[in-house]
């Protein structure tokens, strides 16, 4: 096993390398210079306090020189610093990362804590009314655009019903809270976003229950449990579901890149300042080292995401541990 | 797709301060409970906090380096400049207690105000004028404010409250350009300032002192007991950000947020309900810019002025500022904003004509030929292509309305939304284009050098369309040389004319600003600057106060 991992581990480099090196050209092929952005269109900016701009952030270089600079500093684990507010990458990305993960988390778990039960229960009582008013629910939830759900609760609970803080992560005097006031006002302004992410996400994870759920039940070692007199129950939860599962667990790995992944839509409706808005402003920004180093750890998390899914997937599955070795 | 509106181009959501328009100010008095004109009484309370929404976080409180108007807004409050705009555009001292203007503007000599203190409880002096003097000139600075400064001959510190500017020959806008915060030489003379822990925790002489800084969530000020105008009444000024508009609109209906910008929209009919009218009260006045649709004078379709003119008599500047901005704007008469000094009153704008559109470009050699219901000439139809950048949708329905007016005199134009950064480095700078429908924000000052004058058509420069006229060069010059404000108002009322009569782009409308404020606040008091240039007079009376525990 650690030999697998180990060879998996040095089979990354190249293609991390590949991944870097295909992004930094295309960003850089896309029109705009970053100098120009900043800038604005005021005629007050000369265009030769532009141009003296290009030269100290090195824009001036050849592209492929550009490119081995960025890898030199990424050697010494330097992600270089923001054009736009010369800010280290790294502070940047790590002051935005924890809300991130925490919605993702929390929205993940939501989805999972839902989708199982929808999508087990559906393929029990495959066809019946229950399976399809789940099914007609869940798709609604993914095919429902969610900057416009979002609105709607917002305004429902916010501003009808007044419940629920609109936007933002904090109340203005959050400082000012004890502990316990400060947790129910974090609660309170996380319950819209993460409601909101996990309800377009159940389709996706209780289909794939669901279908995964109806393969093994048709298998022949359920119907010898059922055979043997098991309970409903026990076959459902102890024999059938244990299989079931695995292909839930490859989704689990698959989920890690996706963990520091926001959303630009979702985060500018509820101003959070998370991942997705850093990502996208810095594309319109053309701030070359924010989005480099946003796709760099992207990819690097993709890479592990995908490793750690075939380990844990040989892991429980011990069919693929055998055949494996 | 709700990503509205980028803070790279918004007019409408550039909030009031700092970037206060001139102009007549109306006031629409939403609240019966307290009259705004009274002034403050002799004891007014201080307390309460102002919550302001911004689409856009700021980049760096470091002024010189500050080119984003969220930046600019907070520097605002942070830092003094030597010279300011007062409630009527007009320059006065702010730090500089007075100047004198010498040798026919070769020499400008400020008088600094004394006893004025950093947020730290150092003195003020003038080295700390010359230190932000050398920082803007130092090649190895990375501001975008340099331009103004370079025509510095030197500065010359001759005590602690004097300083001598000498300029290389007379630069009357470089007076306004001493507007630029002044940075704290104590502090930041051995640092690297665009890497330099104050620009996230900034000390300045202002106003309001620096609290906190969440990036992408919040900026907090506190007032500053010490300033040298008196403490402001206003506890705490509270930056949300807020990168969507119709977020920003709920929380104007929770009375989440105290004051933002709004859209036409937004102004016009979505807060004409008995909230709004309780607990907010809302202003309007013409912004300090104008929207356009320029012509590539290089391309000899456009090089005829009579064409230009044609289309500007097609096109129907009110109907677009009925249909885009409800109304909520006027009709440009020229590159200056309408209540402008600088503004020609004579120019009339060119009014909706299609038979003389017609008529003129049958002059010019374009008729339909063939029947086709298409101008042409020597075998060539009219047709060209109108581009603007996306994100805008005021600029985009102008552009349709337009399409639909020159379809109307035979004239087909298509109509193409560009990304920004796109839009700028590969067809403006590159003169890739027929038509644009683009707008300048403008300073007080109205030296317009840069956009207009015949030299300034190199790529990357704002003379993008080309436009030359010797005399308009001239008198470019002339008004940046003249201190005189009635000479200048001449020269530039006569640039106006000419580059009116010229018709280089169809003036479009200049779009009104449309804060809406909070109704406890009073003190404010509309002026042809806005609202923001009194800030530090705003109040609250304490029993309607809201943010207490500060």
């Amino acid at each position: 096993m650690v030999n697998y991992i180990l060879k998996r581990l040095m089979g990354m480099v190249p293609v991390l390398i590949g991944i870097t090196l295909i992004t930094f050209f295309v960003i850089h092929l896309s029109p705009g210079k970053p100098t120009r952005l900043q800038a604005e269109m005021s005629p007050k900016i000369s265009l030769e306090a532009r141009e003296k701009l290009d030269k100290l952030y090195g824009l001036d270089k050849p592209v492929h020189i550009q490119y081995w600079e960025w890898v030199k500093r990424l050697m010494r684990l330097d992600l270089g610093k923001s054009f736009v507010d010369e800010r280290p990458v790294s502070e940047k990305i790590g002051e935005r990362i924890p809300i991130t993960i925490t919605i993702n988390v929390l929205s993940l778990a939501l989805i999972f804590l839902a989708a199982v039960p929808i999508g087990i229960t559906s393929a029990v009582r495959e066809g019946s009314a229950y399976d399809r008013i789940s099914t007609v629910f869940v798709f609604i939830g993914f095919a429902m655009p969610t900057f416009w759900l979002a609105l709607l609760l917002m305004s429902l609970f916010g501003v009808q019903l007044g419940w629920l803080p609109i936007s933002g992560i904090k109340s203005i005097d959050f400082e000012d809270y004890n502990l316990v006031e400060k947790i129910f006002d974090l609660i309170r302004h996380l319950a819209l976003p993460v409601f909101v992410s996990a309800f377009a996400g159940l389709a996706g994870i209780s289909r794939y229950m669901r279908t995964s759920m109806l393969e093994i039940l048709n298998k022949d070692f359920v119907r010898t449990a059922r055979a043997k007199g098991l309970p409903e129950r026990d076959v459902i939860y102890k024999h059938a579901l244990r299989n079931a599962l695995l292909p839930i667990v490859t989704i689990i790995g698959l989920s890690v890149p996706g963990l520091i992944g926001g959303s630009v839509i979702f985060e500018s409706i509820y101003a959070i300042p998370g991942m997705g808005k850093l990502f996208y402003d810095s594309v319109m920004a053309r701030d070359y080292p924010v989005i480099m180093g946003v796709l760099f750890i992207g990819a690097v998390l993709t890479l592990i995401g995908n490793l750690i899914a075939d380990v844990m997937y040989a892991y429980v599955d011990p069919r693929i541990r055998v055949s494996g070795r | 797709m709700h990503i509205k509106i980028s803070r790279l181009f918004g007019i409408f959501l550039l909030i009031v301060w700092g970037h206060a328009p001139v102009g007549h100010t109306s006031q629409e008095v939403c609240s019966p409970a307290g009259d705004a004109s009274q002034p403050p009484v002799a004891q007014s309370p201080y307390g309460d906090a102002i919550v302001t929404a911004s689409i856009g976080d700021a980049s760096t409180l470091i002024p010189i380096l500050a080119s984003d108007s969220s930046s600019a807004e907070i520097c605002g409050l942070i830092y003094n400049g030597l010279v300011r705009y007062d409630k009527n555009l007009e320059l006065e001292g702010e730090l500089a207690e007075s100047w004198e203007v010498k040798d026919g503007g070769l020499i400008i000599i400020f008088h600094l105000r004394r006893g004025v203190k950093w947020h730290d409880g150092r003195p003020f002096t003038a080295r700390d004028v010359e230190f932000t003097y050398l920082k803007l000139i130092d090649p190895d600075v990375k501001t975008p404010y340099s331009g103004d400064f370079e025509r510095v001959k030197s500065l010359e510190v001759i005590d602690d409250y004097t300083v001598k500017v000498d300029y290389k020959e007379p630069f009357s806008p470089g007076l306004s350009s001493w507007g630029m915060g002044i940075m704290p030489k104590h502090l930041l003379e051995n640092e690297d300032l665009s890497n330099t822990r104050y620009s996230r925790n900034p000390i300045g002489t202002g106003p309001y002192r620096f609290k906190e800084w969440k990036t992408g969530e919040k900026i907090v000020l506190v007032s500053n007991p010490d300033y040298y105008e008196g403490r402001p009444y206003i506890n705490r000024y509270i930056y949300r950000i807020i990168p969507d508009q119709a977020t920003t609109f709920l929380e104007l209906q929770t009375q989440g947020v105290d004051q933002v910008g709004l859209i036409p929209l937004q102004y016009s009919r979505q807060t004409d309900t008995p909230f709004f009218k309780k607990y907010y009260r809302k202003y309007k006045y013409p912004s300090f810019g104008y929207s356009y649709m320029g012509f590539n004078l290089r391309d000899p379709k456009f090089s005829d002025v009579r064409v230009r003119l044609a289309l500007d008599h097609a096109i129907n500047k009110e109907e677009i500022i009925s249909g885009v901005l409800l109304g909520l704007g006027r009709v440009s008469t020229g590159p200056f904003p309408p209540e402008s000094w600088a503004c020609n009153k004579h120019v009339r704008p060119v009014p909706y004509d299609p038979i003389k559109a017609r008529a003129l470009l049958k002059e010019a050699g374009w008729e339909d030929h063939d029947g086709n219901g298409i101008l042409d000439k020597d075998g060539q139809e009219f047709r060209f292509t109108i581009m603007t950048n996306q994100g805008n949708d005021t600029r985009k329905t102008t552009a349709e309305i337009i399409q639909r007016r020159l379809r109307d005199i035979g004239v087909v134009a298509e109509v193409r939304i560009i990304e920004w950064a796109t839009f700028l480095s590969e067809f403006i700078d590159k003169g890739k284009f027929e038509a644009v429908i683009m707008g300048w924000s403008l300073s007080r000052d109205p030296d317009c050098y840069d956009i207009w004058h015949s030299s300034k058509t190199r790529p990357g420069e704002f003379n993008f369309i080309g436009y030359k006229n010797e005399e308009v060069d001239k008198l470019l010059l002339e008004g940046r040389r003249e201190y005189d404000k009635d000479i200048r108002r001449q020269i530039y009322n006569r640039i106006n004319r000419l580059i009116f009569d010229d018709h280089p782009c169809i003036f479009l409308y200049v779009p009104d600003a449309l804060p809406i404020v909070h109704a406890r606040f009073r003190g404010i008091e509309p002026a042809p600057a806005g609202i923001g240039y009194n800030f530090i007079k705003w109040y609250v009376p304490t029993e309607e106060q809201r943010y207490t525990r500060w």
